[in-house]
């Protein structure tokens, strides 16, 4: 039992607008004609396709193998056939296509044959594989894969399950929590064993009674050190290092990471999906999506992964003075310009925005320099600092301000009363630098080949240039074991070059006394050594000849 | 009086021997102003500066033989970095070196190579591969865009194609006032 709750710095107190869509059940989304499974989930990680146009596909195969460490494998939600290969676009800010399967649902929903897998009973690195082949990831928002998270086996104290679900209009995890309990404790038992915690506690912000009952319930029946912690709604309460802050006490210092303190936090959407993988031998294939705002019928359903958001909007009938959507919560989340954009593994809500219930921000007025946007900041930082800095794109002070700890949750712009969006400037800013940084790498690898190009053709110059001196050292040698040096063999010690040229000559000219004497043979018989006054018995080699020859012509 | 003039002689003598002796501890092997240009300029090598490449450039400015703004790849930032680190006025990219593209990189039409390998000669970063009477290949996340393969090229099958946008190079935007709205 916990002794005490701590407090973070800052904060606000939105109207949490989570009664809209808590109070029905999750129902089971019906499946659209198509669903497009994008091949990348997120933008750190890639898969290649593992599957051809008409192939059939059931419930759960592996479509994508998971590349590079932070890959994880993606499955075929439904069984169907695979009709193509097409690009997407994705559910990020930029809009940008990327790579999906299409499938056509069959409508049978053909499971692949399911298997639990005990994780005790392997060594505990292939249990972390098993996960990363299930395509588990961070359902809270980040889409982080699991089992890198769940890092080393050592070091973690304290596991922190994460049911806070902070932001307004998004009840997805809480109604998870309420019909799910058991099933959440169970995956969360299995993180704590695969994470070697000591204990584990679960964040629930104490506006869901309901939930918090739910856990506490299943927490009973259950023998592992879980405990179920209700926490202030406040957010952002469910922000990792907040959440810390609230049950343990531990502040995680600018620039630190919560397991460099012995704390792993895991969404309650997680342990689900854990569960679901270890006992039922399931892939991560649904989630559960929270429809609400400017709708007729709001509410949470479990959408099969790839359906394309329209087709989900249906349900929920959208009111028609709709004139956006956002996927994610108000306050964090993106507005979505395509409609087709599939729901993926950390796609918790869309919302329907409508003019009365997001009024279109007032226009930015000059920063007053209050404070407000500082005393309101769960990371500690000044946003005020930060904004000048961005704003005149000096990027590299804004790092110095710890820019990068900044959660981008949105307190202080709401805040400001100024409407200055701080967001969209620190964003600005940490994609600026990430840029700065890319290119950075490139030039000092396009300086390190340069160098190398350089280093190579200055070597390749020297080695040529030794190998001409080798040739000449031969003729050299050979000069200097005739028998007769004369002053052609001594200018050929004296510079190879010369010698090289003057055989060269050389060897032309007795070309040319060759043909002649040939024609003084006709009448002489003569050879054309004999030919050659002062000729020596002892030249070996045709070669040499005329260069004695040649310097006895110019004696 | 002697006193006096034995001590500071004898405080010369020790100092002057401390700073002899730190010259040669502490010596700085070439240029470190050059290092640091160097680590502004971008590395293409492409020689549009009129130097070939991009250390001989930093060089030149360093010595004062040559102005901060020929360097068209770095373009203005470039050029607000150097005036930064050498304490100078910045002053507008200089025509004559060429204007700011968007990066791109050299594209090999793979139909009409001849290989000839004028290409992979040309290039100062070894991001050409291919052979004699062999096709030859950019490979793109080596190439720099210099452009020094496309002038060589005896059949103009080398193109520069800007780079498109991707999910890792995509940037948030510089958050933009909407005039209109407020007024």
């Amino acid at each position: 039992m916990i002794a005490r709750l701590f407090n973070f710095h800052g904060g606000i107190k939105p109207d949490s607008h989570k009664n809209e869509s808590s109070s029905l059940p999750i129902a089971a989304a019906p499946l659209p004609p198509r669903l497009t499974i994008p091949l990348r989930q997120s933008v750190r990680s890639a898969a290649h396709c593992l599957v051809a146009p008409g192939q059939r596909v059931q419930k759960g195969e592996r479509i994508g193998a998971g590349e590079g460490p932070l890959g994880t494998d993606v499955h075929a939600s439904t069984s169907g056939t695979v009709v193509g290969l097409a690009p997407c676009a994705m559910a990020h800010a930029s809009g940008l296509d990327t790579l999906a399967v299409v499938i056509e649902p069959d409508g049978k929903d053909e499971w692949i044959e399911r298997r639990a897998f005990d994780h005790r009973a392997v060594p505990r690195e292939t249990a972390l594989r098993y996960l990363s082949t299930c395509g588990i990831v961070g359902m809270g928002g980040a889409g982080f894969p699991t089992h890198i998270k769940l890092g080393n086996g050592h070091g973690i104290e304290t596991l922190v399950i994460n049911g806070a679900e902070c932001e307004p209009w998004i009840t997805c995890d809480d109604r998870l929590m309420r019909e799910r309990a058991v099933e959440i404790l169970s995956g969360a038992a299995i993180l704590h064993e695969l994470i070697g915690a000591r204990r584990t506690l679960v964040g629930i912000e104490d506006n869901k009674c309901e939930a918090i009952a739910a856990m506490r319930e299943a927490a009973t029946r259950l023998t592992a050190p879980i405990e179920i912690v209700a926490i202030p709604a406040r957010y952002p309460a469910g922000g990792e290092k907040q959440l810390i802050r609230v049950l343990t006490g531990i502040e995680i210092a600018h620039g630190k990471l919560g397991t460099e303190f012995g704390v792993q936090c895991f969404n309650v959407g997680t342990a689900h999906a854990v569960h679901r993988a270890v006992h039922h031998g399931e892939p991560l294939v649904s989630r559960i999506v929270t429809l609400t705002g400017n709708v007729s019928h709001p509410g949470n359903y479990e959408v099969a992964l790839g359906t394309p958001v329209e087709t989900l909007l249906a349900l929920a009938a959208p009111k028609p003075d709709t004139d956006r959507y956002l996927m994610g919560g108000p306050m964090m989340g993106i507005t979505i310009a395509d409609l087709s954009v599939p729901i993926g593994k950390t796609s918790n809500c869309i919302i329907a925005a409508s003019p009365a219930l997001f009024p279109p921000p007032p226009p930015e007025l000059p920063c007053i320099r209050c404070g407000a946007c500082a005393r309101a900041c769960p990371a500690d930082l000044q946003p005020f600092e930060l904004y000048w800095f961005s704003r005149a794109k000096n990027v590299g002070k804004a790092q110095e301000y710890h820019l990068f700890d900044c959660i981008e949750c949105g307190s202080c712009a709401f805040v400001c009363p100024s409407h200055i969006p701080l967001v969209d400037y620190f964003r600005f800013s940490k994609s600026e630098i990430w840029a700065r940084e890319r290119e950075l790498k490139a030039s000092d690898q396009a300086r390190e080949r340069f160098e190398f190009r350089n280093y190579r053709q200055e070597r390749e110059k020297e080695e040529k240039a030794a190998k001409l001196a080798a040739k000449a050292a031969e003729t050299r040698a050979k000069l200097s074991g005739s028998a007769a040096p004369n002053e052609a063999a001594a200018a050929a010690a004296d510079d190879p070059k010369k010698a090289l040229i003057a055989a060269a000559l050389a060897r032309a000219k007795q070309q040319a006394a060759t043909a002649e004497s040939g024609h003084m043979a006709e009448s002489n018989a003569g050879s054309p050594a004999a030919a050659v006054p002062g000729a020596n018995p002892d030249i070996g080699s045709r070669r040499e000849r005329p260069h004695l020859h040649d310097s006895d012509a110019t004696s | 009086m002697l006193t006096a003039l034995l001590v500071m002689t004898g405080i010369a003598i020790v100092l002057g021997a401390a700073l002899g002796y730190a010259s040669i501890r502490f010596k700085v092997e070439g240029n470190p102003l050059v290092e640091k240009i160097d680590a502004i300029l971008p590395q293409t090598q492409c020689g549009q500066c009129g130097y070939p490449g991009c250390k001989p450039y930093a060089e030149a400015i360093s010595n004062g033989e040559a102005d901060i703004n020929q360097c068209p790849p770095g373009g203005e930032e470039g050029i607000r970095k150097l005036a930064d680190l050498l304490g100078r006025e910045f002053k507008p990219l200089s025509e004559e070196h060429g204007e700011e593209k968007p990066k791109s990189v050299a594209r090999i039409d793979e139909q009409l190579c001849i290989g000839c390998t004028l290409c992979i000669q040309a290039c100062p970063v070894d991001a050409i591969v291919g052979a004699a009477k062999h096709m030859h290949t950019v490979v793109p996340a080596l190439c720099t865009g210099c452009e020094l393969c496309v002038a060589p090229c005896p059949v103009d099958c080398i193109a520069m194609t800007p780079l498109p946008e991707t999910l890792e190079t995509w940037k948030w935007k510089y958050p933009v006032f909407d005039l209109r709205s407020a007024a």
